[in-house]
């Protein structure tokens, strides 16, 4: 990757519904102190929103880590999304517009690949999944 | 033992002699200042440098860079020599002075300086070849210290002109209440298009918008992650409870929107501005009645 | 955080306070649907002024809500949408299809006036 870590990261345990909006509180407030402006504030603070509910819906119990990023100069934030639920069985499935398990919309994942700058996914079936996701500043 | 402690003294020695001569030739320089200031001045008159400003001022100036060079030499601290250049390059680089100038200036000054010392010592030539050593690392990292300034100014002012420019290529006219016209000319890149969607967005919220004209007529073509970025500035623009109407959408532009599946149903869209403007008008309640009719109206 | 709903004429207005969780956004739309027809409203508006996400399931709900609230006779209205909010939520796929908006109350309130 090259990007240094800037400062401490921030954990959020993600086990109910509130923990939800704790999180996304947190991003937007750690992406502000990097000084993103405000329309990127509102993408974040979505993506991380999404990411927090597929661990409450699919696996119950997880984290959220917050992260500013250095690289070169340029700054970011990393979002990680980490659970030990039962993993994902079809990827590219979980991966396409409109698929969904638990009766949403189906948008969590690929609409939080649309939101951020990059995206990555891995999940062991029967151990769970880690998503990966950072916006940089413009 | 007695070896390391030769060799330790040596060095000592040795760093010594580098500043002793370092102050020799400060003392040079600042007895020769007039002298060679006005060399240096005739030097960048002849090769042609800083055209754009006049006599007096290349004077002034060569004083100034001077007198900061020669302190640069003297203390080995580059920052008030960075400062000076920084401000140099900030009234400068308006009237157009180009990077070459500001570097050849430099060279020149550490030209003219140098064969001065030639002169000076030509007698001796192994204490020339010393104090040489000791001038050139600093007369070129002064050279550097000066160019990086001029370039890194530079920059700094591209950079704020770049965003002065973006920010007038999308104007946002309200023509009368509740009515914005956005008139895009030129090709719309992925940066430009983020800044449209927000200064549409916040358009709309500032000038209580219900109605948004959003003509292309000056966009001679988009390609498809910009013309996806265009429905989505649309729907999110209805979300604040305003109706964008897209006018003067080329043959290309509506080929790259079929292309890309754009549901029609969505987009509004109005052959030219003119009837663009009709359109939203009527949207708004507004009656358009000729000015025959109200003239043949009695009174 | 429950949110206030207060009658005004016809109409019934929802103001959002704050961050919602998904708990708070259910009981808002089953207090919504409920009271609809017991106050024999005509209208009802949602402002949500106050957020600063609105996500798939907000976004779902408040779609839930308009629906509902349509079979049971009255229309909806959400209002106060904020600009980066509508920004995120086209980003993420979702544009509230077939329900009415608004820039904010007094907008929402004359949109509701105008459809009588």
């Amino acid at each position: 990757m090259g990007s240094a870590l800037i400062g401490d990261e921030i954990r959020v345990s993600i086990d109910c519904d509130a923990a939800i909006v704790t999180a996304r509180q947190k991003g937007r407030a750690l992406a502000s102190q990097c000084g993103f402006p405000s329309t990127d504030l509102a993408v974040i603070a979505t993506a991380i929103s999404e990411l927090a509910r597929n661990i409450v819906r699919y696996a119950v119990h997880g984290e959220i880590i917050l992260r500013l990023l250095d690289d070169n100069g340029k700054r970011g934030v990393e979002v990680v999304a980490v659970d030990e639920g039962p993993g994902i069985p079809d990827l590219a499935l979980a991966m396409q517009d409109g698929y969904s398990t638990s009766g949403g919309l189906g948008l969590g994942l690929p609409g939080t690949r649309r939101l951020m700058d990059e995206f990555e996914i891995v999940s062991d079936f029967g151990k769970g999944t880690t998503v990966t996701v950072r916006r940089w500043k413009r | 033992m007695s070896n390391t402690q030769e060799l330790a003294t040596a060095t000592e020695a040795r760093l010594e002699t580098t500043a002793s001569r370092l102050r020799e030739l400060v003392s040079h320089l600042r007895q020769q200042r007039a002298q060679l200031r006005e060399e240096w001045a005739r030097l960048i008159t002849e090769a042609k440098l800083l055209t754009a400003m006049t006599k007096e001022e290349i004077f002034a100036e060569a004083t100034s860079v001077y007198d900061n060079y020669v302190e640069a030499l003297e203390t080995g601290t580059y920052e008030a020599l960075q400062a000076y250049a920084r401000n140099l390059s900030e009234r400068v680089i308006p009237r157009g002075v180009e990077t070459h100038e500001v570097v050849g200036i430099v060279l020149l000054l550490r030209d003219v300086l140098a064969r001065s010392l030639f002169a000076k010592y030509r007698e001796d030539f192994n204490k020339l070849n010393r104090i040489l050593d000791a001038y050139e690392p600093a007369a070129n990292r002064i050279a550097a210290t000066v160019a990086v300034g001029f370039v890194q100014e530079r920059e700094r002012i591209i950079r704020e002109q770049q965003e002065a420019i973006r920010e007038l290529s999308t104007p946002v006219l309200q023509v009368r209440e509740r009515l914005l016209i956005l008139p895009i000319i030129g090709v719309i890149d992925p940066q430009r298009a983020r800044q449209l969607t927000e200064q549409l967005l916040r358009g709309i919220r500032t000038n209580r918008a219900k109605v948004v004209v959003l003509d292309i007529t000056g966009v001679p073509y988009i390609d498809s992650p910009v013309a996806n970025h265009l429905v989505q500035t649309v729907e999110a623009a209805r979300l604040l409870g305003a109706i964008v109407i897209v006018t003067g959408l080329s043959p290309e532009i509506a080929q790259t929107l079929v292309n890309i599946g754009v549901d029609l149903g969505k987009m509004n869209t109005v052959g030219d501005l003119q009837g663009g403007i009709e359109e939203a008008e009527r949207l708004l309640g507004y009656k358009v009645v000729p000015v025959s009719e109200t003239a043949a109206q009695p009174a | 955080m429950q949110v206030p709903i207060l009658k005004q004429g016809a109409y019934l207005i929802a103001t959002v306070q704050s961050a919602l969780t998904d708990e708070d956004l259910k009981q808002l739309r089953d207090a919504l649907v409920g009271q609809v027809s017991k106050v024999r409203a005509r209208g009802v508006i949602v402002d949500v002024t106050a957020l600063d996400v609105i996500d798939s399931f907000a976004t779902r709900t408040l779609r839930d809500v308009a629906h509902m609230i349509r079979l049971r006779g009255a229309e909806t209205v959400i209002v106060g949408i904020q600009p980066e909010v509508a920004f995120s939520m086209v980003k993420l796929g979702l544009t509230l299809a077939g329900v009415s908006t608004s820039l904010d109350l007094e907008e929402g309130l004359a949109y509701l006036n105008r459809k009588g």
